[in-house]
């Protein structure tokens, strides 16, 4: 589907300005939309580390704790502290979008925005806080 | 003194300029004085030859979107005040449209796309007038009336980095007054919509930046409009592999019409 016009008969020549390949640095609203979807990399990340993990599980106890000590060095703590910083970034925004692909509606009226988003933090919450007490609790 | 201020305005004259160059007024600072008093007190006492579109001053007619100081704005609803006394005020023409004559953009683009998606009641069958009108609850007119307050000034367009990145993305207000005519149960002609709306330069090309939204002087929501469409051609698509022979789009039509 071409819908590109052109210039016709009574104004002979138009200005078209090339879009920059930078054109996400110049406005910070533009900017968050370039690392919310830079986020989906440090979401990528998680998954690969996770199968790695899962990996060095079923490869016996000392497996496990190599995988554990490596996972301990500076550059994977940075590495993670970033990558969970983006998680966070990823989750927040998809949840925000939530209200805006489904309106919800009761009553004949549209359901306000942020109930729709409110049971997705609740349950985030929920789930945060129950893997929080797995992993934490004293055996 | 009477206070002043600046405004850099794009000049583009295509006999002359191969590209638009930045002529400075300065212009009396009024509190009352929007940017279109602005531009008018150089066209009638400066400048004859500034050219730009306007009409209705009131947020109606959608004919006088320029950038701004950098922002997609009807300018004659953005006040001089709010750039302060001592400010620089830039005014361009639309970001990613291609420009006539200085702040003068062709529009030829958006109409076509437009066209494309029929925003216009489609009926299949059309009811006798002897029947009488089309009636519509205040429930089934709250569904898609967001939509429908959209006045085509384009400033979704200029905020849109989709749209200048790639010429045949159908674009914020077209996508949004194609659905403002899906959710009309009056309407008969979702499928005929479907091609253009679900295709990548329709829906899919979008990714929610969320710019048009924000940048929308009559609040219609073209993002929201674009990610529900979105999951309805999603759940759509799941459905045509669950329900092989009851997922067509003239089923819900015909539901549209019994509510």
């Amino acid at each position: 589907m071409s819908t590109q016009a052109a210039p016709a008969e009574f104004h002979p020549r138009w200005f078209r300005k090339r879009v920059s390949t930078w054109w996400w640095l110049g406005e910070w609203h533009y900017l968050k939309f370039i690392l919310r979807e830079l986020s989906s990399i440090a979401v990528a990340w998680f998954v690969v580390l996770t199968l790695f993990q899962l990996r060095a599980l079923l490869h016996g106890a000392e497996a496990y704790a190599r995988f554990t000590l490596r996972l301990q060095s500076p550059l994977m703590i940075a590495l993670n502290a970033i990558a969970f910083c983006f998680v966070l970034f990823h989750t927040i925004t998809w949840f925000n979008l939530a209200p805006r692909a489904m309106p919800v509606r009761m009553g004949g009226k549209r359901v306000p925005e942020f109930l729709v988003a409110a049971p997705n933090y609740a349950l985030w919450v929920v789930v945060s806080v129950f893997v929080g007490w797995l992993l934490l609790r004293t055996p | 003194m009477a206070d002043k201020i600046v405004l850099e305005i794009a000049r583009y004259e295509p006999d002359r300029d191969q590209i638009p160059r930045f002529q400075s007024f300065e212009v009396p600072f009024r509190k009352e004085w929007v940017v279109l008093d602005a531009l008018n007190y150089i066209k009638d006492k400066v400048d004859g030859t500034l050219t730009y579109r306007w009409s209705c001053r009131m947020g109606i007619c959608g004919s006088c979107g320029m950038m701004v100081n950098g922002e997609p704005k009807l300018t004659c609803a953005t006040f001089l005040s709010a750039y302060g006394r001592d400010a620089k005020v830039r005014v361009e023409p639309l970001r990613y449209f291609p420009v006539v004559r200085d702040l003068v953009t062709a529009l030829s683009d958006f109409l076509v796309k437009l066209q494309k998606v029929k925003p216009w009641l489609i009926r299949h069958d059309e009811i006798p007038l002897a029947a009488g009108e089309y009636l519509q609850t205040p429930e089934q007119l709250d569904l898609y009336k967001q939509f429908s307050m959209c006045i085509n000034c384009t400033l979704c367009y200029a905020a849109c980095p989709v749209v200048g990145l790639d010429q045949d993305f159908v674009g914020p207000a077209a996508l949004a007054l194609a659905q403002r005519y899906n959710l009309d149960n009056r309407d008969q002609g979702s499928e005929e919509r479907l091609g253009t709306l679900a295709h990548h330069d329709g829906i899919w090309g979008c990714t929610f930046v969320g710019e048009c939204t924000r940048v929308c002087p009559k609040h219609v929501d073209p993002a929201g409009a674009i990610q529900q469409y979105k999951l309805k051609a999603a759940l759509d698509w799941v459905k045509s592999f669950v329900l092989p022979r009851g997922h067509e789009d003239h089923r819900e039509d015909r539901r549209k019409e019994a509510a």
